[in-house]
């Protein structure tokens, strides 16, 4: 178990960033990592791949997923958390901060599947070919998605979006 | 090859830096010659920027104890199972199989007195106390004059908070606990890892002097032993061995009161 200690715990801080900015809410963010880490450790022997990152991404990614679907199904709420200085970090100043807050917010807009691919490539660095792993879809579906989400994102913050307020509301309700 | 058109693929491989350096002059040199698409491109570039400006503090907070990986590898069945183990299984069992049996069978059936019962206090107020994150002390260790002035008050005996800082475990704080046998008091430590450990002191009506004991009960296991008419238990969740050196800096400590 030693060689899993070295190479997924550096891995742990992506983990817990990606599940956050997905889910909005520390708590049930910080739960889905500590399952997605559980299955992890008991799993350890039957992954393929020699460098575990698009693995735990994979594992996490499905976890999430398959909440969504069944806080969906039971119409159970997980409430986003209020954006504060706690959320999204204390250092910077305040102003950036609420730039930050703003932008953050206009992400959470975006459908989970343009979101996820977009956290996937531009936050975590994963490359087309390892999100296109993890979200289970062509890499041309991840391109497009990608375009989709960053267009969608750009209308947010131009404030030239249509829909805007349809959209808040199936976010809620999907959460 | 670099006659190729740009495609939409390009301009977002160049916006997360991931497209070779010649195909990048090309790009270049295309997005020079056309502004609104450099506009655009610009504008994605910002977002990423952004994005990862604002959920970098992110990964860079403190990890909570359930995030605590060798715990997990502790906790699974796989990591339980592991040679090393079977091996300190294998050794405990042969060590106390024969002659301990018959004690604990007793110590199980009844309710247990004595060393037993101060262990399972211990191990029942970690499993209460050391999993709460909002309220796990009652007297913090900022008023742990004032702690070591109540419980001493409460218990009729002089009490000391044993420090274990050179073990790399910070005073988190205390309570008093109930038990069947009288109040007792609880310290809390935890170290830069989250992990946790409960010291529970009480005095003893039986086995009042009585050597250490490895303890193990779930997830939770440690040493307990009395001095002088106190008892004290050490427990944690890890193997008990791991916590025999702490557990006589803290007899040793009790002692020089």
């Amino acid at each position: 178990m030693d060689d899993m200690l070295l190479q997924v715990e550096p891995l742990i801080p992506a983990l817990r960033r990606y599940a956050r900015a997905l889910v909005r809410n520390a708590a049930a963010a910080d739960d889905l990592v500590q399952d997605c880490l559980e299955r992890a450790v008991s799993r350890w022997h039957q992954r393929r791949d020699n460098d575990p990152r698009s693995w735990l991404f994979t594992i996490l990614h499905n976890l999430a997923i398959s909440q969504f679907r069944q806080s969906t199904a039971r119409g159970k709420h997980i409430a986003i958390d209020e954006t504060n200085e706690n959320e999204f970090g204390r250092s910077a100043e305040q102003e950036q901060q609420l730039m930050y807050q703003d932008v953050l917010n206009k992400l959470a807009k975006l459908p989970d599947d343009q979101r996820a691919v977009l956290l996937l490539v531009a936050v975590e660095d994963l490359s087309y070919a390892d999100a296109a792993k993890v979200l289970d879809i062509p890499i041309g579906t991840v391109m497009s998605r990608l375009s989709r989400a960053r267009e969608r994102l750009q209308q947010e913050i131009e404030g030239t979006a249509v829909d805007a307020s349809r959209n808040v509301v199936k976010l809620r309700s999907i959460k | 090859m670099n006659n190729r058109p740009i495609t939409e693929e390009d301009l977002h491989a160049y916006v997360d830096c991931v497209l070779e350096p010649e195909r990048r002059v090309v790009v270049d040199a295309y997005l020079n010659s056309h502004p609104d698409v450099a506009k655009r491109v610009g504008a994605f570039a910002d977002q990423r920027d952004v994005l990862r400006a604002a959920l970098a503090p992110i990964a860079d907070e403190p990890l909570p104890p359930k995030l605590n990986l060798s715990r997990i590898i502790q906790q699974s069945p796989r990591g339980r199972t592991s040679p090393a183990w079977w091996a300190i299984a294998a050794m405990l069992l042969v060590s106390i199989g024969g002659f301990g049996g018959w004690t604990a069978r007793g110590s199980m059936q009844a309710s247990p007195s004595g060393l037993a019962a101060l262990a399972q206090e211990a191990a029942n107020s970690y499993n209460v106390y050391a999993s709460d994150h909002v309220r796990p002390v009652e007297m913090r260790a900022t008023d742990s004059a004032q702690l070591v002035q109540w419980v001493s008050n409460r218990l009729h005996r002089p009490v000391r908070v044993p420090d274990l800082t050179t073990s790399g475990y910070r005073l988190m704080g205390g309570r008093l606990v109930a038990t069947a046998h009288g109040p007792a008091a609880m310290f809390m430590y935890d170290d830069d890892h989250g992990s946790r450990l409960v010291v529970l002191t009480r005095p003893m009506s039986t086995d009042q002097n009585a050597p250490m004991i490895p303890q193990s009960r779930d997830d939770v296991a440690g040493f307990t032993w009395a001095d002088g008419g106190m008892g004290y238990s050490l427990v944690g969740q890890t193997v008990a061995e791991s916590l025999r050196p702490i557990a006589n800096e803290v007899r040793r400590q009790a002692r020089a009161i």
